[in-house]
């Protein structure tokens, strides 16, 4: 007998994942195309004065990196339910939390860091100043991970339920104000002038506590949904 | 092999019961399984086969009564490399390759010697099938995949639920061979049927189900 190793299963589990995602590159790209055409949008509506777009850019480039995120949210663990994936990785000798961190890992990497890569594509549609673009890129990176693991406990407390969409969203939208709140207000401290160390201190406290505790959540929900 | 009824069973269940929503599903229900053993649990649509297999493998918790393996309480973490559950969700994916998806299993679940990803898709009959998308093959071909699996890891107990489903009849065969060895090497497996197709080979221990009233 030739038990695999936990390691094995990570590994596994990972090639498993960016294959299927390699695969459905076209849903992949959904959030993207998505971000972009929010952030489009808004010039159209508020008209193109630079000084109006520029002090609503960071906001606005925020909030829908943010949206576009969690559209991506409910897939997550949707195809594993379907066809019994889910309760093999449940059955697996190795520990759920692991696996899952896996799975949020490459859920971030595939699906929210695109998206990240064109923040400063975004922000030359609305003239955000470049002294101003480092703090959104820094607040961005610290936020959409943690939407990731805060949303991965939410999707597995759902994923036992049809339709589960708008309960999704009611759940996770008051969790991630916060960190809203403290990443548009760094950039926003930023443009202004303004320290702007603080919040974005913060937000890496909140993203290293839930990197500990959203796995061990999440396999914890993810059990009671499934029973 | 005869089994041996001196050690400990594989698994065993004291007056096991489910209950959902106050509604008795199965039992009060006693099972044993030794090494070496095919035990068979027949019962209608709507028995509660599918439930039990998940009680005994610990994915749903019993309502009363306790499950044992190798004598000890079950729990998930306890579960480790012993058993495989085959359920009507296979849990293969459409997109990859047969090849593909039993590398994956072996990934998470280890594998036995003497065996490959190959040697296991040409012993249920699917040898030259490696690269094809699991999406373009026959229910039955999917399901032979996942009996290929079962192969590949080196659980000791599987729990089979209804593995005659959309099988042809050397299908059906296939997995009569496939329990037989697996017992005589000293694995043990509970199988569900509704009884349209049951394994034959030697006279398993069969377990009826009622529909609970």
């Amino acid at each position: 007998m030739k038990p695999g190793t936990t390691r094995a299963a990570c590994v596994a589990l990972l090639r498993r994942d960016l294959t299927l995602i390699w695969r459905r590159r076209g849903d992949a790209l959904n959030p993207l195309l998505f971000s972009i055409i929010v952030v489009a949008l808004f010039p159209f509506a508020l008209g193109p004065e630079q000084a109006t777009l520029a002090r609503i850019a960071a906001g606005t480039i925020f909030v829908a990196l943010l949206l576009a995120s969690l559209l991506s949210l409910d897939m997550l663990f949707r195809s594993d339910l379907e066809d019994g994936s889910l309760e093999q990785l449940v059955l697996s000798p190795h520990p759920l939390s692991l696996l899952l961190a896996c799975k949020i890992a490459i859920h971030w990497l595939t699906t929210t860091l695109p998206l990240i890569v064109i923040a400063p594509l975004l922000a030359q549609m609305l003239y955000l100043p470049d002294t101003v673009l480092p703090v959104l890129l820094i607040a961005l990176a610290l936020a959409t991970p943690l939407l990731s693991l805060i949303g991965s406990v939410c999707v597995a407390l759902t994923v036992g339920m049809r339709r589960s969409g708008m309960l999704l969203t009611l759940l996770v939208l008051p969790l991630i104000v916060p960190a809203l709140i403290f990443g548009a207000g760094a950039c926003n401290a930023a443009q202004a002038g303004l320290p702007f160390t603080a919040p974005l201190l913060w937000l890496g406290a909140w993203l290293v506590l839930a990197l500990v505790l959203a796995p061990l959540a999440a396999a914890a929900a993810l059990k009671i949904s499934l029973t | 092999m005869e089994p041996n009824h001196d050690i400990a069973p594989l698994l065993q269940a004291r007056a096991l019961t489910y209950t959902r929503n106050a509604e008795p599903i199965f039992g009060p229900l006693d099972v044993s399984l030794h090494a070496g053993e095919v035990v068979l649990i027949e019962g209608d649509n709507g028995s509660g086969k599918t439930t039990l297999l998940k009680v005994l493998c610990g994915l749903l918790e019993p309502s009363s009564g306790d499950v044992l393996l190798h004598g000890a309480p079950l729990t998930l973490a306890r579960l480790s490399h012993q058993v495989a559950l085959l359920g009507h969700l296979l849990g293969l994916k459409m997109e990859l390759s047969t090849l593909q998806n039993l590398h994956f299993a072996v990934g998470m679940g280890g594998i036995r010697p003497g065996i490959t990803p190959r040697l296991a898709l040409a012993s249920v009959g699917l040898e030259g099938y490696e690269d094809q998308p699991l999406r373009t093959l026959s229910a039955g071909q999917k399901k032979r995949v996942a009996l290929a699996r079962l192969l590949l890891v080196p659980a000791a107990l599987w729990l089979l639920d209804e593995p005659y489903a959309n099988l042809d009849r050397t299908g059906i065969e296939l997995v009569n061979r496939v329990l037989d060895h697996h017992a005589r090497r000293g694995g043990a497996a509970l199988i569900t049927s509704h009884g349209a197709y049951a394994y034959t080979s030697g006279a398993p221990r069969r377990i009826a189900l009622k529909t609970a009233a």
